[in-house]
């Protein structure tokens, strides 16, 4: 049980690291990494690998921002697999509603609660 | 020539950045981050009715939620400076964008402003996320058709 933890820790600090790496060796700006971040996300969900990573690292695979291409994908494939291709549009949120729906309420919020200083 | 003279005197004369404090850095962050995400995640498969793969939605949400009380205190543009990608690659940077994007842009009012740049720069994340799921699923989506693989 404890294991879980420490995968996390080092999974989900060897994600940022490829992430700081693409920043500093390759020069990208960071909405560039961030994209191909999201791109390699779902690229492996494509491919099958990123399910064994949670289930390795547990948060450390579904917090970095990859997990939003794969869960992207994910979606789309089970509803694909139901639906046949029409699926492939109509599932994509349907695993990650939670983020998108979150980032917006809470971005709502944040503007009413707080006020810029400069600092944000 | 010159130009090309040029080019390779700033290469020269820029600082470069000091790669392995950065890395080792963002290692730490970015890990600390996703630890507290797997705290969160075990407080809601403690206490409430989700299964280890279904606790990462409610975790993100948490996750997003802390982020902006962070933002908001101007916190989080601290932990970013120090810990860099290891700040912005987790999803409480992505919520930290489209946080600081909609406080900045208060002042322009909640329609035009809020509303119209929220997503500034979490837009093209959303835009190449979903545009690479839709390929790479109908690719596998056909590939499945045709019997090549298995879902």
């Amino acid at each position: 049980m404890i294991s879980i933890y420490i995968t996390s820790f080092i999974v989900g600090g060897l994600i940022c690291v490829i992430g700081q790496l693409l920043m500093d060796v390759a020069k990208l700006t960071p909405a560039h990494t961030l994209c191909s971040l999201v791109v390699a996300g779902s690229v492996l969900d494509g491919i099958g690998w990123y399910e064994p990573l949670i289930d390795f690292a547990g948060a450390g695979a579904t917090i970095p921002i990859t997990s939003f291409g794969n869960s992207l994908t994910h979606g789309a494939l089970a509803e694909a697999e139901k639906h046949g291709l029409i699926g492939v549009v109509t599932g994509m949120f349907e695993v990650t509603s939670s983020g998108i729906s979150a980032a917006i309420v809470f971005g709502l919020i944040g503007a009413l609660l707080f006020t810029s200083k400069g600092n944000v | 020539m010159e130009q090309e003279k040029y080019a390779h005197l700033e290469k020269e004369l820029s600082p470069k950045p000091p790669i392995l404090k950065n890395v080792i850095k963002a290692f730490l962050v970015g890990g600390l981050i996703c630890l507290i995400g797997q705290f969160i995640a075990l407080f809601y498969i403690t206490f409430f009715d989700f299964t280890e793969r279904t606790a990462s939605n409610p975790t993100v949400a948490t996750m997003i939620f802390l982020s902006m009380l962070l933002t908001g205190f101007g916190l989080y543009k601290k932990i970013a400076q120090f810990g860099g990608a290891g700040a912005a690659v987790p999803i409480t940077g992505f919520g930290n964008a489209v946080v600081s994007s909609a406080i900045e842009h208060k002042s322009e009012g909640y329609v035009l402003g809020v509303g119209g740049n929220m997503f500034k720069l979490a837009g093209s994340v959303i835009l190449f996320g979903v545009f690479s799921a839709f390929v790479v699923a109908l690719i596998k989506t056909i590939l499945v058709k045709f019997g090549v693989v298995s879902w």
